[in-house]
């Protein structure tokens, strides 16, 4: 099992921390870290609505207290009712508490214009990487031969490949069209299927919407041929829908694949498996320390959903805290609520610095040359392209480092700015990218884009 | 379409528990009570498992305190809560990225808790070391097991990796392991020693599982879950020696260290122990020991975290630990900053020692005074039998059941066990586990239920199960007595 070679990066941006901790002197004054999808690192401020009621169900005592609104002690106390002795310390039900599930299945029900959602099929679990850790577990068998095969995007999400590999299975990588804003072409799904013959038996085929690291916002006609590719080829659809609250462009809706198979009608809609993962770490909440996630199983045989949740109860449960802050996620305050102008105003201020970001990164990376950067419909991540003299990929080699890992060491060590080599996310052979979050504020998001500038144009004439 | 051939070997491999049976019967019984059927018991009890809080005991204030100004910063200006609370959850924010518990953290664990572990270890443990970069942290202990377990989880048949497990076990441990893949290879601790480990009986588990799989790690728990039994000095060493000879990696569950009430009783680390053996055993032997938030005194079971500190063990693993915690991302914020209030509590001179002292001391006599009733009350029935508990927070009583119960589970195809715990639920509203579900298989039949419980809800558990225990015994004629555990003291 290889690691993410994030380390030697990871290993300098904190020993240049602790250089600047003491005071060393460096051309910047803190390191600025948009290497992962965390946004209250870079210092975007959590809900205050979340963060009050889960005070309260933490410490009781503010239920009766006026420090807090009157509808966030209601809240506060409504779930306390619903734990266990009252109290976020005991267990809960393996798949979590049972009116919270219930209560998701209600939000995805009014998410998806009415397309029914049963509560036995959905988990809550510590973060949704746990539940595609759980269903990918039972799809691949480490020991079958040929070995397990997931057909996973390129450019995708480092830790799906790394944790299918670790299961003992083959990821089988499907090529996102950058040109064309990172489109999915069917065409691409069959020649990777095709490719997989005589090397593994693919049994899956996982698709991130909202993307990530490159920020697509998939269109209906492109998630109904997904849905006709897996159901011709077999295959159990996994949607990674994460950031389904982070669109960002102004023609883009986010549609979730539940609902446009559902709206497929059968037998599609009856057949085809799917698992829908959701999480509390993205978003307007941004509560990604809090480990929250769900998955939603859509038309699984009834035994394969026994073995789902055997498996599941092999741990205890997800934390408490993270499911409350899902059920405050999907069931946010109301107009009318003492709580909705506050809560309301956080989040357009959330949605107002997306929008401001996204359009500053596109129009300065664009603006440089060397770099080339597709729109940012949704996601939390820019992954612009680099297009490097040959110089500079000379000296990467004499180094003995990817092209991508040089020019992130050196912006490191130049500018205190840390992002991540494109190398990460396997995207296409001979193509480099960088990729970094932009879920912050955007003072910090122009003090980026400026240090990111001077560097890189200093770095092109270097190398020119 | 996924059927069940396609399903992974493992996860079909993973046993049916039967305690999930025995919850479904429960929730099933509560929704009837909520739907008017008249029922002689107003709700259901649950003292299966242990969970303090579900059971009515109250966190330690001093924690959730912390743990709130931490989620609502804007609290640190509340003068209302003690000084030592706001100043705690300042530094503690301090080593959150962004100030914010909602931002990931390293895989194994913020630093700073790392830390504060690895000193609350080496104040424990007078005289021993202890590095931060030993200790991980986890989702629960559970999940550092797990980790360990996999790492060691390799072949199959007689070449599948085993672990030498209590019989009586957690009754968490069977299916955690089949989900690692390693085979479970029992030896049986000596109920009418109070459950002590025999080392003639781990020398004859090994010896004739050698043939069935190959036994790279033991796994033992003290206090021990659920037999209450606290080892002596010498009976750790004798285990640290064996499983030094046979070259097993020991795999230490002390989660409930800060429960001991047995009279003359002390918890006694096996770090400690190993390190006062001499160098060849303090430097070579390799041990996790876990501990979590699940223990007696927090009862944070639901914030999810726990730790595990590796000892001896090769830097590789130590890399192949932390990169294999890396797909959890990691254990939930809140939980590991639970985890350093935890490991350092107030001291005296703190605003909040007082009230923190006082939940502590209030808990433990509980735990206390229940072990006591529960053992002397259940001692007293017809047909059970009961070990003194010294730790741990829970009682494990024979059943000794009569034949007629054996029959008719037979003819339902149900353990007796579980059977008799299938009726006193629907007879009495009372949920306790079952001794099958901990691994027992000699055809002895034990109740587990957790005494960490307000004393209250215990005199009713009480009370409803010698109801349910006494008119099953009196509809069949000749019960077995059994052999009754008495505390020694009994007989001075």
């Amino acid at each position: 099992m290889k690691k993410l070679d994030s380390t030697v990066l990871a290993r300098r941006a904190n020993q240049i921390k602790e250089e600047l901790r003491q005071k060393l002197r460096k051309p910047y004054k803190r390191v600025i870290d948009l290497y992962w999808g965390d946004p209250h690192a870079a210092g975007v401020k959590p809900l205050s609505f979340v963060r009050q009621v889960l005070a309260a169900c933490l410490y009781p005592d503010l239920v009766n207290s006026n420090t807090l609104p009157v509808d966030v002690r209601q809240r506060a106390q409504k779930l306390l009712g619903e734990c266990a002795g009252g109290s976020v310390g005991s267990y809960t039900a393996t798949a979590g508490i049972p009116e919270i599930v219930h209560r998701i299945s209600e939000f995805i029900t009014k998410r998806d214009g009415g397309a029914p959602s049963d509560p036995k099929n959905i988990y809550i679990s510590p973060g949704s990487q746990w539940a595609l850790r759980n269903i990918l577990k039972v799809l691949v068998n480490s020991q079958a031969s040929p070995r397990t095969g997931v057909l996973t995007p390129g450019p995708c999400y480092p830790l799906t490949n790394f944790t299918i590999e670790g299961l003992g299975g083959v990821t089988v990588p499907y090529c996102l069209s950058e040109e064309q804003g990172w489109e999915l072409q069917v065409e691409e799904l069959h020649r990777a299927l095709d490719s997989a013959k005589g090397v593994c038996n693919p049994v899956a085929l996982y698709v991130i919407n909202p993307g990530n690291p490159a920020g697509y916002v998939q269109s209906r006609k492109t998630m109904q041929e997904v849905i006709r590719f897996a159901s011709e080829k077999r295959l159990f659809l996994l949607a990674d829908e994460v950031y389904q609250e982070c669109v960002h462009g102004e023609k883009s809706e986010f549609l979730s694949y539940k609902r446009v198979l559902s709206e497929m009608g059968p037998p599609l809609s009856d057949t085809v498996e799917l698992a829908s993962f959701h999480s509390a770490s993205k978003g307007f909440m941004g509560e990604c320390g809090l480990r929250g996630g769900y998955v939603e199983l859509v038309n699984l045989d009834p035994d394969v959903m026994k073995c789902i949740y055997k498996l599941f109860s092999t741990d205890s449960c997800a934390p408490v805290l993270s499911q409350i802050a899902l059920d405050l996620m999907t069931s946010p305050p109301q107009p009318g609520d003492p709580s909705y102008p506050l809560y309301s105003e956080e989040i357009q201020h959330i949605k107002t610095m997306m929008v401001h970001n996204v359009k500053r990164v596109f129009e300065v990376l664009n603006s440089l040359p060397g770099f080339s950067c597709q729109p940012v419909e949704g996601g939390a991540f820019a992954f612009p392209r680099l297009h490097l003299p040959p110089k500079a990929i000379q000296k990467a080699k004499e180094m003995e480092m990817e092209t991508d890992l040089f020019y992130c060491m050196r912006l490191l060590e130049e500018t205190g700015v840390l992002v991540q080599p494109g190398m990460e996310n396997g995207p296409k052979e001979g193509t480099l990218h960088i990729r970094f979050c932009i879920m912050t504020p955007e003072d910090t998001m122009e003090e980026i884009l400026s240090r990111l500038s001077s560097f890189h144009t200093q770095f092109m004439k270097d190398f020119s | 379409m996924t059927s069940l051939q396609h399903v992974n070997p493992t996860v079909k491999g993973i046993r049916e528990s039967a305690h999930s049976g025995l919850q479904s019967l429960a929730a099933h019984v509560t929704q009837e009570i909520a739907q008017g059927v008249q029922k002689p018991f107003k709700e259901v009890i649950d003292i299966s498992s242990g969970d303090p809080h579900k059971a009515g005991m109250k966190p330690i204030s001093f924690v959730r305190q912390v743990l709130a100004v931490c989620l609502h910063p804007e609290l640190l200006g509340n003068t209302t809560l003690p000084w030592d609370v706001r100043l705690r959850a300042q530094r503690l924010l301090e080593v959150c990225d962004g100030g914010s518990v909602g931002s990931y953290t390293d895989s194994s664990g913020i630093p700073h808790v790392r830390q504060s572990i690895a000193e609350f270890i080496m104040r424990r443990d007078v005289g021993v070391h202890s590095h931060a970069k030993d200790v991980f942290i986890s989702a629960g202990s559970q999940r550092g097991l797990l980790v360990i377990l996999k790492l060691l989880a390799s072949g199959e048949g007689d070449t599948q990796t085993g672990v030498l497990t209590p019989r009586p076990c957690p009754h968490t441990l069977p299916t955690l392991l089949d989900d690692a893949g390693v085979a479970l290879v029992p030896y049986q601790l000596m109920e009418d020693r109070g459950w002590a480990v025999d080392l003639s009986e781990l020398h004859r588990a090994l010896k004739c599982d050698r043939g069935g799989c190959n036994p790279r790690a033991i796994y033992i728990s003290n206090p021990g879950t659920p037999t209450g039994h606290v080892q002596d000095w010498k009976s750790i060493e004798e285990v640290i020696r064996f499983a030094a000879a046979e070259r097993l990696l020991l795999l230490v569950d002390e989660v409930y260290q800060d429960s001991v009430y047995g009279q003359g009783k002390e918890f006694i680390s096996f770090k400690r122990v190993l390190f006062e053996m001499g160098k060849e055993y303090s430097g070579t032997v390799q041990m996790v020991s876990l501990h979590s938030l699940s223990s007696a005194c927090m009862g944070e079971c639901g914030l999810r975290a726990g730790y595990m500190e590796l000892v001896n063990m090769d830097p590789e693993v130590t890399h192949f630990v932390d990169t294999m915690l890396c797909t959890d991302i990691s254990s939930p914020v809140t939980g590991q900053l639970a985890l350093d209030l935890m490991v350092n509590p107030p001291r005296p001179g703190d605003p909040s020692y007082d009230t923190y002292t006082q939940e502590i001391l209030l808990i433990q006599a509980t735990l206390s005074q229940n072990a006591q009733r529960a053992h002397e009350f259940l001692n007293d029935l017809p047909g059970m039998s009961s070990q003194p508990a010294k730790g741990g927070i829970y009682l494990y009583p024979r059943l000794h059941l009569p034949s007629e119960i054996i029959e008719k589970a037979k003819k339902l195809e149900v353990e007796a066990g579980v059977l008799y715990c299938q009726m006193l639920l629907k007879e009495e509203g009372v949920f306790l586990g079952a001794g099958c579900q901990n691994g027992e298989t000699t055809g002895n039949h034990y109740l587990r239920l957790c005494i960490l419980v307000p004393a209250e809800t215990l005199e009713e558990v009480l009370a409803r199960l010698a109801s349910f225990h006494l008119r099953l015994m009196d509809t069949c004629p000749y019960p077995d007595r059994g052999v009754k555990g008495r505390d020694i003291r009994d007989t001075l």
